[in-house]
């Protein structure tokens, strides 16, 4: 599936969208880790919780639960939450 | 930016190295390295790294003169650490930064917001490093800074967790581990400070802590005994007497000669007018009575500028008996700005070398001990480390 990757994140990626496996949103973003190793982090903290100023959107629709299962044709996009101005 | 400072009929004597030192700019904004040539008068600018990253501390590694470490968050992403052994001409991102235990079924674990402090390891441990971060946590690698754990006789103990207090507890932006001290005689002999939670003391490697805060004043009103109510905000040892202990705090300008375990108030003797508040503090690399700090502004609501908008270093030249003023070549007036606790430091020349760098993006540099200073750098975004290395050839 296709996955919008913001600007701070692109230096892991190189790209602005990259394609990705997975039967939940975890499994999606481990997935993004091993093919870009470090974004994950950045992104998810080490218990699991989407950082404070990034956000999760599953076909528009935001997403706080990674345990999300996805279906065929889902496409992800991450942000940078509008904070600070 | 400024690069050169001003000639001088009278020499300055090089600093013994095969190189000049580096001075290590860590702003919120990215990383600068300055280049200084060998009699420390000409700095070659060398950035921004990791432009728009907030870098909290920038540290070469004495023991190879190559290896720098960065620790580097953003507004937006979580912490991570960068790595080169190229003096930043490359870097590498660490495969596992510093993080805290997943918490079991049912917790609330906590995450490392940034990491704030680097200490390099004994020079007998080869590739080690310590990190501490906000909220509290000490971390520890043994494979150059690619990866870290916790140091558990720390995390894992309820008490001093009680002690850190949580993440909205300490200094305005989250409570710090700070000022990881390794004997030079001893690697399992460490010292810690943390903002909000006391001075600390291991001689096991971390395994255990004990508190290390007999003498340190807290806000007056609080409960002394109450470690979460200590404020140490840096803490040095002395590399040419390692039982000699300064401490700049909250609460004043401190000494402890080991083995004795209490902190005795040196910063008494500094002038009224200015006090003994500040953050950070220096120590002379071969004479332990020496050391620096550099005064702000901490009445009502702590301003956290330099008093009366007249920025100046103070040394002590006798273990904190007397104090005297430093100010030459600094703004005289209308100078509002001030040093962070990780922004000042010393180089290891005869005379040695003193730096800050100030919450408005400037870096002064001193040849003679603070005698007098010269701006190298400016128009810098607010610089929250600076540290002064010495390359390897």
């Amino acid at each position: 599936m296709k996955v919008l990757i913001p600007s701070p994140l692109r230096s892991y990626t190189g790209a602005s969208e990259v394609d990705a496996e997975g039967d939940t949103l975890d499994a999606v973003l481990r997935d993004i880790d091993r093919r870009h190793p470090g974004l994950r982090f950045r992104m998810v903290d080490e218990q699991d919780r989407v950082r404070p100023h990034v956000r999760v959107f599953v076909d528009g629709e935001q997403v706080f639960d990674l345990g999300r299962r996805m279906g065929p044709g889902e496409s992800v996009q991450i942000v940078q939450a509008l904070s600070g101005g | 930016m400024v690069a050169r400072t001003p000639s001088r009929k009278r020499r300055t004597r090089r600093t013994g190295a095969r190189t000049g030192p580096v001075l290590l700019v860590a702003t919120r904004k990215g990383a600068w390295i300055l280049r200084g040539d060998r009699a420390r008068r000409s700095w070659s600018p060398d950035g921004p790294h990791f432009l728009g990253q907030i870098i909290h501390h920038l540290v070469l590694d004495p023991r190879d003169g190559r290896t720098l470490l960065a620790a580097a968050s953003t507004g937006h992403l979580g912490p991570t650490l960068f790595r080169s052994s190229t003096l930043g001409r490359t870097w590498t991102e660490a495969r596992r930064p510093p993080a805290f235990p997943k918490a079991g079924d049912g917790g609330t674990g906590r995450s490392v917001d940034h990491t704030f402090w680097l200490t390099p390891g004994h020079p007998s441990e080869p590739g080690s490093w310590y990190a501490g971060t906000s909220p509290h946590g000490l971390f520890r690698s043994e494979d150059g800074g690619d990866s870290w754990e916790p140091v558990a006789g720390l995390d894992g103990s309820p008490r001093y967790r009680e002690w850190m207090g949580g993440p909205q507890d300490g200094t305005p932006n989250g409570p710090k581990l700070h000022s990881v001290i390794v004997d030079p005689r001893d690697p399992a002999h460490l010292y810690l400070g943390m903002s909000s939670g006391g001075v600390h003391e291991s001689t096991d490697a971390g395994a255990s802590w004990r508190p290390l805060v007999d003498g340190m004043e807290v806000v007056e009103g609080f409960d002394r005994s109450n470690l979460a109510f200590h404020d140490p905000h840096c803490v040095r040892i002395c590399p040419s007497r390692p039982d000699r202990l300064y401490q700049q705090n909250h609460c004043g300008i401190y000494r402890l000669d080991r083995p004795a375990t209490r902190w005795k108030r040196i910063g008494r003797r500094m002038p009224k007018s200015v006090g003994d508040v500040g953050f950070p503090m220096v120590v002379h690399p071969r004479d332990a009575d020496v050391a620096w700090v550099f005064p702000m502004d901490g009445t009502s609501v702590w301003p956290r500028t330099s008093p009366g908008g007249r920025p100046a270093a103070y040394t002590t030249r006798n273990g904190g008996r007397s104090w005297v003023r430093l100010d030459g070549g600094l703004p005289r007036r209308d100078a509002w700005w001030t040093v962070k606790r990780q922004a000042m430091a010393a180089d290891g020349g005869e005379p040695v070398g003193l730096y800050v760098g100030t919450t408005q993006g400037e870096v002064w540099a001193s040849r003679d001990e603070g005698r007098r200073f010269h701006c190298v750098a400016r128009h810098l975004p607010e610089i929250y480390a600076l540290e002064a290395g010495e390359p390897a050839a």
